[in-house]
């Protein structure tokens, strides 16, 4: 399978799910040539709502449309996504036991040349301290058919994390994905990698390989989903290695590597290694220069298994 | 509107009035000035205007109201109590834990209620949400209602709803203001001026009316015109903005600058009560 555009697959998802279920609806707020949601405004007119660049708007008018019982997928920038609409989301959705699917697209240093001030580094910190929601951040094509799917049977409100861009498929088309689940992408005796989102987990996938030529055998595990973080999952392969290490395009506290941290200090309390954005700001530049400028690439990620094995 | 209907529907609101004070004064504490200021307005919806079924509250085509300013929730609770959406001695349990009164507005707690609301300036934008539903399902009996306060206004969120509610002609939508010129540090003129509030809805694209809220008949002539306008071609969402007095009938808190939530003592409540029915 060659590599596909994150968003189209969304959209075509999306479009198949209207096709037997006309609940779904799409809501922009003026990126929908971004998120590459055109196709669902030609099929279902009437399901397509832009609200403008009213963001604000665009998640209460979302609520509103769930309360009638819609399920509206609404999407925007993930900067604009989490910290603008934090109170709107939190309150007319979450709160208010709504279902809206909130969509961040460009997350971390997939915002590239839009810079700091679109780059998120901090959306997953925020939307984990949502009660009752889910998160989740697909790693490729297959998984985030499997996600938004997933989200558009479970009635309750939740934010994607959704890289826009083409990258290669991890899994068979024919993988099976539950809400909660991750999965294991290989298995190793020495050192746990987890790794979120399809810059990281291709990352964790290189650093596994140049690990095994040097004797280090490490267990690649992709959570899918940070909250409900999949606990028994990767308890079950911390407990057959001596460290572990997350890495996550995000700010390395209160995302990913923090939920580990939380898991393990109360069910299994060994070492751990954070790969992610370090109390900094994003700014611009390629994506490939960032992953270097921020340490999120697999040179980092080998560096952080060896440095917790080293203890 | 009849003389009978007035007068039965001025009769109901000094009910919902009465027990809005009298639950607030349960508690010893509330948003007393912005709950007595929607009475009517609550009175004449649910006891006149709106189709809904009190036995079955999700009914899927009635009539909802969005109360953005959630925290007049209790004289909404008040309201939909005496219409029989739930027993009247749940108004004393007000803010009580395990409440199904919460002081804003609770959509998964109590019967009757559309819209979770309580942080200002999100309900407008639900209402819009609703009213866009209603089109796509082509219920086209119901009407979607939201009222949001003045000081509420200030929130910038309303003007994006107010672009959206006109440019997606949601023309069931009709939305009241309730002016009563008070906000909780002060005046809205001396906070934050609202200006030509009228002029402001009307160049959003609104269909804009003005009346003395605590006029029950001047509300029923209002919402009849905006229900005859909504059925016109380009037909545009609807304002009411009414005049009204914040803590309206509530003898120790009308006219009081610093009504938006204050202490309420029992024989302050009884006696505030007893004026409502003309009693010394």
């Amino acid at each position: 399978m060659a590599d596909k555009e994150m968003r189209a697959v969304y959209t075509d998802t999306l479009l198949e799910l209207a096709a037997s279920d006309d609940r779904i609806m799409v809501v922009e707020a003026d990126l929908m040539r971004a998120t590459g949601t055109g196709p669902f405004k030609e099929k279902y007119p009437e399901r397509f709502v832009d609200v403008g660049v009213a963001e604000a708007n665009m998640v209460g008018v979302s609520a509103g449309l769930s309360a009638a019982g819609k399920i509206p997928f609404a999407a925007t920038f993930g900067c604009f996504a989490s910290r603008r609409v934090f109170d709107q989301f939190f309150l007319s959705c979450a709160y208010a036991r709504l279902n809206v699917k909130l969509v961040g697209t460009d997350p971390g240093v997939s915002a590239a040349f839009n810079g700091g001030t679109h780059m998120p580094f901090e959306d997953i910190a925020l939307m984990r301290a949502v009660p009752d929601i889910v998160v989740c951040e697909p790693s490729d094509p297959v998984s985030l058919a499997a996600c938004v799917k997933l989200l558009a049977a479970h009635p309750k409100s939740a934010y994607l994390r959704l890289h826009r861009k083409a990258v290669a498929p991890l899994y068979a088309t024919d993988e099976r994905f539950e809400l909660g689940k991750g999965k294991v992408l290989r298995e190793g005796s020495d050192a746990l990698i987890i790794a979120l989102g399809a810059i990281m987990v291709p990352e964790a996938l290189k650093a596994a390989e140049a690990l095994k030529a040097e004797g280090i055998d490490c267990c690649v595990i992709d959570p899918v989903w940070v909250k409900p973080l999949d606990g028994d999952l990767i308890l079950s392969r911390a407990a057959k290695v001596r460290a572990v290490v997350t890495a996550e395009n995000h700010q390395n506290s209160n995302g990913l590597g923090s939920a580990v941290a939380e898991l393990l200090c109360e069910h299994h309390p060994m070492r751990l290694e954070r790969v992610g954005v370090r109390g900094e700001f994003g700014e611009v530049g390629t994506q490939a220069w960032l992953q270097k400028r921020f340490g999120l690439d697999a040179e980092s990620i080998a560096a952080a298994v060896k440095k917790a094995l080293a203890g | 509107m009849e003389q009978e209907t007035l007068r039965n529907l001025e009769s109901q609101a000094r009910e919902v009035r009465k027990y809005t004070i009298d639950t607030i004064a349960h508690l010893g504490v509330g948003h007393i000035g912005g709950a007595c200021s929607v009475v009517e307005i609550l009175t004449l919806l649910y006891f006149h205007e709106m189709r809904v079924r009190p036995a079955d509250p999700h009914w899927r085509e009635r009539d909802k109201l969005v109360l953005s300013k959630g925290h007049a929730g209790p004289a909404l609770y008040s309201t939909l109590a005496l219409k029989g959406f739930f027993p009247m001695d749940w108004l004393q349990t007000l803010n009580q834990g395990g409440t199904n009164l919460p002081s804003h507005c609770d959509r998964n707690k109590t019967p009757g209620i559309d819209m979770t609301t309580g942080s200002l300036g999100q309900g407008l934008s639900a209402a819009c949400g609703l009213a866009l539903a209603n089109r796509i399902d082509r219920i086209d009996s119901s009407y979607i209602y939201a009222i949001i306060g003045d000081g509420e206004t200030d929130e910038g969120q309303n003007w994006e709803a107010a672009m959206f509610a006109a440019h997606n002609r949601l023309s069931k939508l009709i939305a009241f203001t309730d002016y009563n010129k008070l906000q909780l540090d002060g005046t809205t003129e001396q906070i934050l001026d609202l200006g030509d509030l009228e002029g402001k809805w009307r160049t959003f694209g609104w269909f804009v009316l003005r009346c003395d809220g605590h006029d029950i008949g001047a509300l029923a002539a209002a919402i009849v015109s905006a229900k005859a306008q909504s059925g016109l071609p380009g037909a545009m969402p609807s304002m009411i903005i009414m005049d009204t007095i914040k803590g309206k009938g509530a003898d120790f808190a009308e006219g009081l600058l610093t009504n938006h939530n204050m202490n309420v003592d029992r024989a302050t409540a009884d006696k505030a009560i007893a004026a409502l029915y003309g009693e010394k």
